[in-house]
C-alpha cells in the first residue's frame, strides 16, 4: 500500500506530570482515510497523548507536524481551527447551555446585525442530531439529556466541523448498539471524505470493526504499531499488558464466569411500582442474595433512574423499596446508604468523583463515619482500606495522596468501585460499573461482582454491553420508556431475545413472562 | 495556526504558581517582616509585635469562619453585622454578669447562623444573596437593641479585653487556640472532611450519603459564632459597645485573608495557616505604610494589589 502524504506526523512526544512520566518518546502518523485505533491499558497515557496533540497539555518535548506543517497549539480551540476536531473522554460541552448552542460553539451562525442567528442555529442543530439518530428538543439544556446522548451530541460536533483529522477518546463508552451503529456509519464516510480518524476505546470488537491500523501504548511509550487484522485479540491483549500470549491464554478473556447464582430466600430488595413524574411508571424489581439481576432496555428507557430512585437520588411519587424486609424512606441517599444500598453512579465526572481531592479520601468518602471515632477520623483504618482496595482493583495512581481529578478516566471508576466495596453494602447498583475500563480491570471488575454475589450480596447491574450484561446476569428486567416491559430468566437469558424484547416483538411462546406495568 | 516550535523542558509556570498560591502568603509575611526590621524604627519590640498581633486577632478569628464557609464553596457577608449584634446583646446583657451576657451573644449568633444556613442549604438561595440579607438586617436589628454608642463598666470584661497571661493578651491566646481548633477539625475530623467534599462537588457528595444539609447548615453556624466572639473581644478591647462602626467591611477583611491566603473561592480546599497568614499579611502591610506616613489611600492600593496576585495565582492552577 503507497501511502499517501501524512496528514499528521508527531515524533517524540513527551509529557511528564508530577510523580508521572505520562508520555516517554511517542511517534504517530496518520494518513488521508487511515483509522487508526489506539489502545492500551487504564493509565497507559492515551488521553493525555490526545491532549497534548491538541493544545490541552503543552508538551515536554517532541514535534507534531500537522499537513506538512510543524504546529504547537496551544488551545483545543486552535486546534480544531486548524482541523483537529475531537471528542476528549470526559464529555466536555457546556452543560446549561442549549444542545443546540453547544453543537455551534464558536462558530455560531450570526444574522446580518451580528446578533446569534437562533433560528438558523436551532433548525441546523436539529438537522445533524437527526442525521445521528438522535431526537432531543435542541433547545434543552445538554445537561437534561443523558451521558450517552451528550455523547452523540459531542460527536455530532465534532464532525460537522471542517475537519482533516478526528480524534475520538471512548467515544462509545455510553452508547447503545443502535449508535454504535450510528457511529461507525460517521466514521465510515469520514473515510471515504479522505479523513483520517484516532479511535480510542476499551471494546476490542469495536476495533477490529472499524480500524484498520493500530498504536499500542504501555507506560507511556509505544510498544507496538502496524496493522490491526496483523494481530489477532490475544495478541493484542497481551502487547497491552505486556505479558506473553500464554499467560494470557490461560488466564482466558474471562468475564464473567457465566455460572448462575444460587439465589435462594427472601429478596434483599424489593422495590415495587416505583414512580417518577415523566420517567418511572410503576417499575418492580426483586433481588435475591446472591443474584445479579440486569436491567436491559435502551438510552432513556429509566435504567438509571430506577437506580436512582432505589438508591434515593430521586424523589418518589409512589412506589416502595424494602431492604431485608426493613422498608426505606424514600428520597434520601443517607438512609439508603445506611440501609446498605450502595449506588455507583454513570455520570462518574459530574456525580461521583470529588476531583480536588485524593484517591485516599475518595475511597473513604462514604465509609467515613464507619471508619471514625468520636468525629475523628482513624488515618490507620482509612488507610488500611485504601490499601486493600488500591491493590484488589490495581488502582494505578502516583500516591494514595493524588488527586483523583488527574487520574485516567478506567483509574476513577475504580477509584469509585473502590468507594463503595468499602462500605458493605448489602445491595450493590451499578451503573454501567466497566465503563471506561481496560481488558485486564474489567475481567477483574467482573469477577468481583460474580464474588460479591457469591458472599450473598444483590446486584443490580446496567450495562450498554449487551454482552456484559448477558453474561453477567442471572436474570434481565427489560425496560422501556420508563416501563417493565417483560424479564427474561434461565436460558432465556440471550442477546437475540433481549433485542427482541426491547422491540416489542411478539415474544416466543413462554419465553417472556411480561411482569405487571405501569401506573 | 501557530507555527512556533515547541518549546523543550520550559519553564513550568503551573507549578510556580500552584508554589505561589500554597506558600505566597508566607513569604509575603516574611519579607514584610524583613524590610521593617530595616526601614522601620522600632519595629522589632515585644510591644509592636503585641500591638499587631490584638489588632489582627478579631479579623484572625472572623476569617477561620470564612475559610470553612468559602471551603464549602460558599461566602459569609453578614459577619460584620454578626461582631454588631453581638456588641448590642453585651451591651444589654452585661447587667447579668459577663457569662450570662455571652450565652444570649452565642444564641442569637446561633440564630443568625441557622438563618444563613437554612436558606443556603433547604431553600437553596445563592450564598451571597442569602447572607446579603442578614448583613443589611442585622446590623439594623443591633442598632434598634443598642441606638447608639455606649459605654460598657464590667470588670470581668475588661480583664477579658486587656487581660494577659505571661504577657500575651488574651485576645491573641484565644485566637490562637481557634486557630487550632479549626485547623484541627479541617484535617482530622469526619465533619471537616466531609465539609471539603462538599466543596469540590455536592452532586458526587450527596450520592456518596453524605449528609450535605446538616454540615453547610453547622458550617454556617460555626462562622456566626466565630463572628460573635470577635465581636465579644473587640467590644471588651474598647470597653464599649459600638453597633454603628463595629465589623464595617468585616466581611471584604475576612475573605481577603481567606483568599489570599491560598483557599480558592471554589471550595473543596481550606488552608487555615493560609488564613492566618493573610491576616497577618495585611495587617502588616496596612500598619507599614501608616508608619511610613502614607496616606490610606495607598494602603488601599497595595491592599488590591495583594489581592489581584491571590486571584492570578489561583486562577492559573491546575491547567496545562
Ligand atoms: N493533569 C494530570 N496531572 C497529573 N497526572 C496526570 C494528569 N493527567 C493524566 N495524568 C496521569 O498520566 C497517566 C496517563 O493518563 P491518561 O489519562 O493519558 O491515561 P489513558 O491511557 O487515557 O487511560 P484510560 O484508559 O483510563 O482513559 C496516568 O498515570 C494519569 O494519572
Ligand atoms: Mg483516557
Amino acid at each position: 500500500m503507497a501511502p499517501p502524504a501524512e496528514v499528521l506526523a508527531v515524533r517524540g512526544l513527551s509529557k511528564t506530570f508530577p510523580g508521572v512520566r505520562a508520555l516517554d518518546g511517542v511517534d504517530l502518523t496518520l494518513h488521508p482515510g487511515e483509522v487508526h485505533a489506539l489502545i492500551g491499558e487504564n493509565g497507559a497515557g492515551k488521553s493525555t497523548l490526545i491532549k497534548v496533540l491538541t493544545g490541552v497539555h503543552r508538551p515536554d518535548a517532541g514535534d507534531i507536524t500537522f499537513q506538512g506543517r510543524p504546529v504547537a497549539f496551544s488551545t483545543p480551540m486552535e486546534a480544531q481551527k486548524a482541523g483537529i476536531s475531537t471528542i476528549y473522554q470526559e464529555v466536555n460541552l457546556i452543560p446549561l447551555l442549549s444542545v443546540a448552542r453547544n453543537l455551534f460553539l464558536g462558530r455560531e451562525p450570526r444574522t446580518r446585525l451580528g446578533l446569534l442567528d437562533f433560528g438558523r442555529m436551532h433548525r441546523e442543530a436539529d438537522e445533524a442530531l437527526r442525521a445521528h439518530g438522535v431526537r432531543v428538543d435542541v433547545r434543552q439544556p445538554l445537561r437534561t439529556l443523558g451521558v450517552g446522548a451528550q455523547q452523540m451530541v459531542a460527536l455530532a460536533r465534532a464532525v460537522a466541523t471542517d475537519a482533516r483529522v478526528v480524534i475520538m477518546d471512548e467515544p462509545t463508552s455510553s452508547l447503545e448498539p443502535r449508535e454504535v451503529e450510528t457511529l461507525f456509519s460517521v466514521i465510515r464516510r469520514l473515510r471515504e471524505s479522505g479523513i483520517a480518524v484516532v479511535y480510542v476505546s476499551h471494546r476490542l470488537d469495536e476495533l477490529y470493526a472499524v480500524c484498520e491500523t493500530v498504536t499500542v501504548l504501555r507506560d507511556g511509550r509505544r510498544v507496538h504499531h502496524g496493522r490491526l487484522a496483523d494481530l489477532d485479540r490475544l495478541g493484542l491483549v497481551s502487547t497491552m499488558l505486556g505479558r506473553d500470549m500464554g499467560e494470557v491464554r490461560s488466564e482466558g478473556l474471562t468475564k464473567f464466569t457465566g455460572d448462575h447464582h444460587a439465589a435462594a430466600g427472601e429478596p434483599v430488595l424489593q422495590a415495587t411500582g416505583l414512580t417518577v413524574p415523566h420517567r418511572l411508571h410503576g417499575v418492580s424489581v426483586g433481588i435475591r442474595p446472591g443474584e445479579v439481576v440486569g436491567l436491559g432496555g435502551l438510552l432513556g428507557s429509566g435504567r438509571t433512574e430506577t437506580a436512582k430512585a432505589i438508591s434515593g437520588a430521586l424523589p418518589l411519587r409512589s412506589g416502595d423499596v424494602v431492604v431485608a424486609g426493613a422498608p426505606l424512606r424514600g428520597g434520601s441517599t443517607p438512609a439508603a446508604i445506611r440501609a446498605g444500598i450502595s449506588l455507583l453512579p454513570e455520570d462518574r465526572k459530574s456525580e461521583g468523583i470529588v476531583p480536588g481531592l485524593s484517591v485516599r479520601e475518595n475511597i473513604a468518602l462514604a465509609a467515613l463515619p464507619r471508619l471514625s471515632r468520636f468525629g475523628l477520623v482513624s488515618e490507620a483504618r482509612v488507610d488500611a482500606v485504601v490499601d486493600t482496595f488500591v491493590r484488589r482493583l490495581r488502582i494505578k495512581a502516583s500516591s494514595p495522596h493524588q488527586k483523583v481529578g488527574e487520574l485516567s478516566g478506567g483509574n476513577q471508576q475504580k477509584v469509585l468501585l473502590a468507594r463503595w466495596l468499602a462500605m458493605n453494602p448489602k445491595v450493590l447498583l451499578l451503573d454501567e460499573p466497566t465503563r471506561g475500563i481496560d481488558v485486564g480491570a474489567k475481567a477483574e471488575v467482573q469477577k468481583l461482582v460474580d464474588e460479591l454475589a457469591a458472599d450473598g450480596l444483590g446486584v443490580l447491574l446496567i450495562s450498554s454491553d449487551l454482552e456484559e450484561l448477558i453474561e453477567g446476569s442471572d436474570r434481565v428486567v427489560v425496560l422501556k420508556d420508563g416501563a417493565v416491559v417483560g424479564e427474561l430468566t434461565g436460558d432465556d437469558v440471550t442477546e437475540d431475545k433481549l433485542m427482541r424484547t426491547i422491540a416489542g416483538d411478539p415474544p416466543a411462546p413462554g419465553a417472556v413472562e411480561v411482569a405487571a406495568t405501569d401506573d | 495556526m501557530t507555527e512556533t516550535a515547541l518549546r523543550t523542558a520550559p519553564f513550568d509556570k503551573t507549578r510556580v504558581l500552584a508554589w505561589l498560591q500554597s506558600y505566597g502568603v508566607y513569604a509575603g509575611v516574611a519579607m514584610l517582616l524583613i524590610v521593617n526590621t530595616v526601614i522601620t524604627p522600632h519595629f522589632l519590640t515585644a510591644e509592636n509585635f503585641r500591638t499587631q498581633a490584638v489588632q489582627v486577632a478579631p479579623v484572625v478569628i472572623v476569617a477561620l469562619g470564612m475559610a470553612l464557609v468559602i471551603g464549602t464553596e460558599g461566602v459569609d457577608l453578614s459577619v460584620g453585622a454578626v461582631m454588631a449584634l453581638a456588641a448590642s446583646v453585651t451591651a444589654l446583657y452585661l447587667g447579668y454578669g459577663l457569662l450570662p451576657a455571652l450565652l444570649v451573644v452565642a444564641v442569637f449568633a446561633a440564630g443568625a447562623g441557622l438563618a444563613n444556613g437554612a436558606l443556603v442549604a433547604f431553600v437553596g438561595v445563592q450564598p451571597i444573596v442569602a447572607t446579603l440579607a442578614l448583613m443589611v438586617g442585622g446590623r439594623g436589628i443591633a442598632l434598634v437593641l443598642l441606638p447608639q454608642l455606649q459605654d460598657l463598666h464590667n470588670p470581668a470584661l475588661a480583664s477579658l479585653g486587656s487581660g494577659a497571661v505571661a504577657g500575651i493578651p488574651y485576645l491573641i491566646l484565644i485566637a490562637a487556640a481557634l486557630a487550632l481548633l479549626i485547623a484541627f477539625v479541617v484535617r482530622r475530623t469526619t465533619f471537616g472532611r466531609q465539609l471539603l467534599a462538599i466543596g469540590d462537588s455536592r452532586p458526587a457528595a450527596q450520592l456518596a450519603g453524605l449528609p450535605v444539609r446538616r454540615v453547610l447548615v453547622v458550617v454556617y453556624v460555626v462562622c456566626a459564632l466565630l463572628a460573635a466572639v470577635a465581636g465579644v473581644l473587640a467590644t471588651a478591647r474598647l470597653q464599649a459597645s459600638d453597633p454603628t462602626s463595629l465589623g464595617n467591611l468585616m466581611e471584604l477583611s475576612a475573605i481577603t485573608a481567606v483568599v489570599v491566603g491560598g483557599t480558592p473561592l471554589t471550595g473543596g480546599r481550606i488552608s487555615i495557616g493560609g488564613t492566618v497568614a493573610g491576616a497577618v499579611l495585611i495587617q502588616l502591610l496596612t500598619a507599614t505604610l501608616i508608619k511610613h506616613d502614607l496616606p490610606p489611600s495607598w494602603t488601599q492600593i497595595a491592599q488590591a494589589i495583594v489581592i489581584v496576585c491571590a486571584v492570578y495565582a489561583a486562577r492559573g492552577r491546575g491547567k496545562r
